[in-house]
């Protein structure tokens, strides 16, 4: 981990709500893995609002490059897409526990909703890249906000996408279509993101059925390197109550330790 | 670069502040080159801390309202203390505690570890019980608290202020008399956040602490006020983004600084200031620390005119 200045490469408005950064990455020389995150200063060191950095999941790792999904919403994010290419922006990262695949693992199922869908396309890359048979499932409000399919389309066996538009994302409906795929195909592990709700269904069916799951949380937070305890989250591990900090012990956690409220 | 606060001498007067740095910074920043190391509070016992949400941004701060989660004394004495070893600079222990006497007996046992350099009590948590009521707002309490602790150690004594008082001077004062050996001005004042949407406070706690650039001049003028009656060195604590911030709390009458906020924003921030501070010394020509505490020049400006 280190405090990156790094070039701006490209940062495009992609849809209504998302914006898609690249970053010329060629001097990071640390090891990237998927899940793990970068916490990005959206302003220069002199303005003081928005102050604090903001955490984002990386989205596709390359070679010379990092890039980045984010939905413009709040203050911090707002910020950032004004950034042009060119223009320099400071990276404190790589932090966090990054998603991890079993060994002789043959078949996953990737779960995901809104901006999570970035967090397992940078799974997907990797998960391809050791010729696992990947299946997705994607959530979104609408489709408009499925813009990351494309990229996961490409390392995917098969990707299924539902929406509020199309009415197809209700749980009940998430929850056939992954016992249907369970049944089908033998999923090694199973990986979520994006959504509590989505995140409790596939703990209790990957319970059920005894499959390695991970999950990667999203919290508020203030320092992302462990410090200052803002980020926290309660965990069972062990049969123990842990509060735990989701910066530096997650923010992909085995999905059975965390308890949803 | 040398400051002596009440007997300890650290080469440069920049360290972090308690809670707002930690081990993990490590991968970040040389420690040896700051002037201390403070590692976040310690409780007796092993606490959760608050509910969420803890942070939330304002406009050029933040509001924490933690808890001081802690894995309690018995982690301190044989992970983290055992962890800072490894550094050469002073460590300096932060202690919190539910009572006068809880504080005398955890000072005694941490005081008591030879790589413990000074503790700093911290008597201004805002963050954990009756309405950010801590021990730092009676003079009486903390004169009684700091005599009781005085007591069982000879190591350098810090004491945490609260900004949250009507006089900070009488309690810099009741301190001193009390046998404190400096004073860290301050903690955080205690503030609130409301989102107009949800009308729900931004922090779990409802009420948490103020830090970062937004209550620099406060702290500034109590530093002032502190040192104009106080003979005790004073550690300015409270919104320091740069070298410039640091220089300035030191001509109200800090001999040293803590360093929190800036931490989360550049991580660099301490190693930064002080080099910021090394340019300007050279730049204005001065040889030591102490030809800047207290240099603020106030002429012409008689402060019975405003009080």
């Amino acid at each position: 981990m280190r405090d990156y200045h790094v070039t701006v490469l490209s940062n495009k408005q992609v849809s209504n709500r998302y914006w898609h950064l690249i970053v010329d990455s060629s001097d990071l020389k640390e090891a990237i893995e998927p899940g793990q995150f970068f916490n990005i200063k959206s302003t220069d060191y002199q303005t003081y609002y928005p102050l604090l950095r903001r955490p984002f999941s990386i989205y596709r790792i390359k070679e010379d490059t990092l890039e980045f999904l984010y939905k413009a919403e709040g203050a911090g994010t707002k910020q950032l897409a004004t950034y042009k290419p060119g223009q320099k922006i400071s990276l404190l990262g790589p932090a966090g526990v990054s998603y991890s695949i079993p060994k002789n693992c043959k078949k996953i199922l990737l779960l995901a909703r809104g901006v999570g869908i970035a967090t397992l396309a940078a799974l997907a890359q990797k998960a391809d890249q050791m010729n696992i048979e990947i299946y997705a499932i994607l959530s979104a409000r609408n489709k408009d906000d499925l813009l990351a399919t494309k990229t996961i389309e490409k390392y995917c066996t098969k990707v299924y996408c539902v929406t509020e538009e199309d009415k197809t994302s209700d749980v009940e409906h998430v929850r056939r279509m992954i016992h249907d795929l369970i049944k089908t195909h033998h999923i090694d592990a199973a990986y979520t993101c994006g959504s509590r709700r989505l995140s409790m269904l596939l703990q209790k069916i990957t319970k059920a059925n005894g499959i390695t799951s991970q999950v990667a949380l999203e919290e508020y937070m203030a320092c992302g390197m462990g410090v200052c305890y803002s980020c926290v989250c309660d965990i069972k591990r062990q049969g123990v109550m842990q509060t735990v900090k989701s910066c530096e012990d997650g923010p992909v956690f085995p999905l059975e330790e965390v308890i949803f409220e | 670069m040398e400051v002596d606060i009440g007997g300890m001498k650290i080469t440069n007067p920049v360290m972090p502040a308690s809670g707002a740095f930690g081990e993990g910074m490590d991968r970040v920043i040389d420690f040896n080159l700051l002037g201390a190391l403070i590692p976040k509070s310690i409780t007796k016992y092993p606490q959760r801390g608050n509910r969420t949400p803890r942070a939330c941004e304002t406009k050029g701060g933040m509001i924490n309202s933690i808890g001081i989660q802690s894995k309690g004394i018995d982690y301190y004495l044989k992970e983290t203390i055992p962890y800072y070893e490894q550094y050469s600079i002073p460590l300096i222990s932060s202690i919190s505690a539910e009572s006068i006497d809880e504080f005398v007996e955890m000072s005694s046992i941490i005081a008591s570890v030879t790589s413990v350099a000074a503790l700093e009590l911290n008597i201004s948590c805002p963050n954990l019980k009756n309405n950010g009521q801590a021990f730092g707002m009676s003079d009486d309490i903390t004169y009684q608290l700091v005599n009781r602790v005085r007591k069982v150690t000879d190591k350098p004594i810090l004491v945490k202020l609260t900004p949250n008082v009507t006089d900070i001077q009488s309690i810099a004062l009741a301190a001193e008399r009390a046998g404190a050996d400096s004073l860290v001005v301050a903690n955080t004042p205690l503030a609130m956040a409301i989102d107009i949407h949800t009308r729900r406070p931004k922090i779990g706690n409802i009420m948490g602490g103020l830090s970062g650039p937004a209550i620099k001049p406060i702290i500034v003028r109590q530093i002032y006020q502190v040192h104009e009656v106080s003979q005790l060195p004073i550690i300015g604590c409270g919104g320091i983004m740069t070298a410039d911030d640091a220089i300035e709390m030191m001509l109200a009458g800090a001999s040293a600084v803590q360093v929190g906020t800036a931490n989360f924003v550049s991580p660099t921030a301490m190693i930064d200031i002080i080099a910021g501070i090394q340019t300007y010394m050279e730049e204005h020509q001065l040889h030591r620390i102490d030809e800047l505490i207290g240099g603020v020049i106030v002429m012409n400006q008689r402060e019975e005119d405003y009080i």
